[in-house]
């Protein structure tokens, strides 16, 4: 992964979190954190984490934005929602990391060992051609680039599921796959740049 | 009752028996769902976890469809493709100014949306406007004996369900379940997470959060998980095999959409429902049940 090396990068990425959690619904929430655990308590996937949630949070406020974004943490929540409405305080927290996500993949900060971006880029890519995802081609694509081993794993499974019609291995597009490309081109061109 | 039907790109694939089903009980009980026209992937997790505007845009640009269709409610079958339009629709009444950005994204198609209709999960819509008794009265064949595990998986309810059901333990179909004459099992793990796309990219992970589910299943001596979701049905019947791979363990539980065993119990034939497409096969439990 790309390092930041300078305070000044540093505080950048803490103020662009910060810029994008505050405009988002609820999200000066995250003011109203108390550190009582129960989003870490509550992750399905918290005892995989370098840290959880709770402490996610904790070091965004010790101004270690790049620490969080090295970490696993991020990469590990599959988006059950259980510790946004466990917490107390009504704190958004999925969507705190999925914030963490976005600014990982736009600042290209995530670590390498991760294999959840690619999913996400071979996904993004797929709907942005046909309208709908294709689940084969984005799976053969993350297959044949991120994890080969996953074909002789799920072989048989993958063999079922072809035999019944479940795995189709053309696409469907839809007729308004240019609208879908250019909500990406307007939305792109609204965008910051990266500095 | 007519309703705006949202699909969702599973219902091609992997969640094939879902959408067969689900259209064959609508078609019995009467309910009409009319396809959106052209409708686009929803933006599941991915989108939200690259590009927050894209993907509230392209979400709203299904709701905008819905809406030029008419102003009946949408209704979803998949946990995700509800979360996200039920999040999408709900956000944008949240936020005036999230909703003008996502208008003026959907101008450049031609394209608005007011922020006047509801997404609904199909289970909800089947209850509360339908009526357990009601769909009761119309089965021809009663599910006496068959013990079900009800996997309503993490996005059934979180985090926009909470107004229909418990965030924490949904209950929703239980009670149509009981009607139908099956035995609903406690299955507390009912709204844990089955992984979903992790089982690609952190195997180790997913894998035991399904084998924490299927043995939750086990334990309660169920002889059926039902599955209100593609991504949780695809873990606990696809991915079966792995996880007796990696624990050592022998399940060979039967998993099914609701709505398949709900049409069977309707006296919808098995090959509408998409039962002889399923990978871990529903004869044994389907057999159990009384002529």
């Amino acid at each position: 992964m790309a390092e930041l090396t300078t305070t000044a990068q540093k505080k950048h990425l803490h103020e662009a979190f910060c810029k994008d959690v505050m405009s988002m619904p609820e999200g000066s929430k995250i003011k109203q954190c108390q550190q009582c655990g129960a989003c870490s308590g509550s992750c399905p996937t918290g005892w995989a984490m370098d840290r959880g949630p709770r402490e996610v949070i904790a070091a965004f406020r010790a101004g270690m934005i790049d620490e969080i974004l090295k970490g696993n943490t991020i990469w590990m929540c599959t988006s059950c929602y259980s510790c946004t409405v466990r917490c107390p305080a009504d704190i958004r927290i999925t969507d705190l990391m999925y914030e963490l996500k976005r600014l990982a993949i736009k600042y290209d900060l995530w670590p390498r060992d991760a294999k959840a971006p690619a999913l996400t880029k071979y996904f993004i890519e797929s709907v942005q051609k046909h309208g709908r995802n294709h689940e084969t081609e984005m799976l053969s694509k993350f297959m044949a680039t991120k994890d080969w081993s996953l074909g002789p794993k799920f072989g048989v499974m993958g063999m079922k599921l072809f035999a019944a019609g479940r795995m189709p291995l053309t696409a469907t597009d839809i007729k308004g796959k240019d609208e879908i490309r250019k909500l990406a081109e307007y939305v792109d061109s609204k965008e910051v740049a990266v500095p | 009752m007519k309703y705006s039907y949202f699909p969702g790109c599973s219902s091609e694939a992997t969640g094939l028996t879902y959408d067969m089903s689900a259209r064959a009980v609508a078609e019995k009980l009467g309910i009409e769902l009319r396809e959106i026209d052209d409708w686009n992937c929803c933006g599941a997790t991915s989108y939200f976890a690259a590009r927050e505007l894209l993907s509230f845009a392209i979400s709203a640009r299904n709701l905008a469809l819905a809406e030029e269709m008419g102003p009946e409610d949408i209704v979803c079958t998949c946990n995700s493709c509800y979360t996200i339009l039920a999040k999408t629709n709900s956000y944008m009444a949240e936020s005036p100014e999230l909703a003008e950005e996502v208008n003026d994204a959907l101008a450049q198609i031609g394209r608005k949306y007011s922020g006047d209709l509801k997404v609904r999960h199909f289970a909800e819509v089947l209850v509360n406007d339908l009526g357990a008794e009601a769909i009761a009265e119309k089965a021809t064949r009663r599910l006496t004996g068959m013990k079900i595990a009800p996997y309503y998986g993490c996005q059934f309810t979180r985090p926009m369900g909470g107004d229909w059901d418990d965030y924490e333990f949904p209950n929703i179909l239980d009670g149509l379940f009981e009607a139908l004459g099956a035995t609903v099992v406690d299955y507390p793990m009912r709204a844990k997470c089955c992984g979903g796309t992790m089982m690609l990219t952190e195997q180790d992970a997913a894998l035991k959060m399904c084998h924490d589910l299927l043995q939750g299943a086990v334990d309660d001596e169920a002889d059926v998980i039902i599955c209100a979701c593609p991504l949780c049905e695809m873990s606990l019947e696809g991915y079966q095999p792995r996880v007796n791979a990696k624990f050592g363990t022998q399940y060979q539980v039967p998993v099914a959409y609701f709505t398949q065993i709900l049409g069977y119990a309707l006296g919808i034939d098995e090959k509408t429902l998409g039962i002889d497409k399923q990978i871990v096969s529903l004869d044994k439990v389907l057999a159990a049940v009384p002529a």
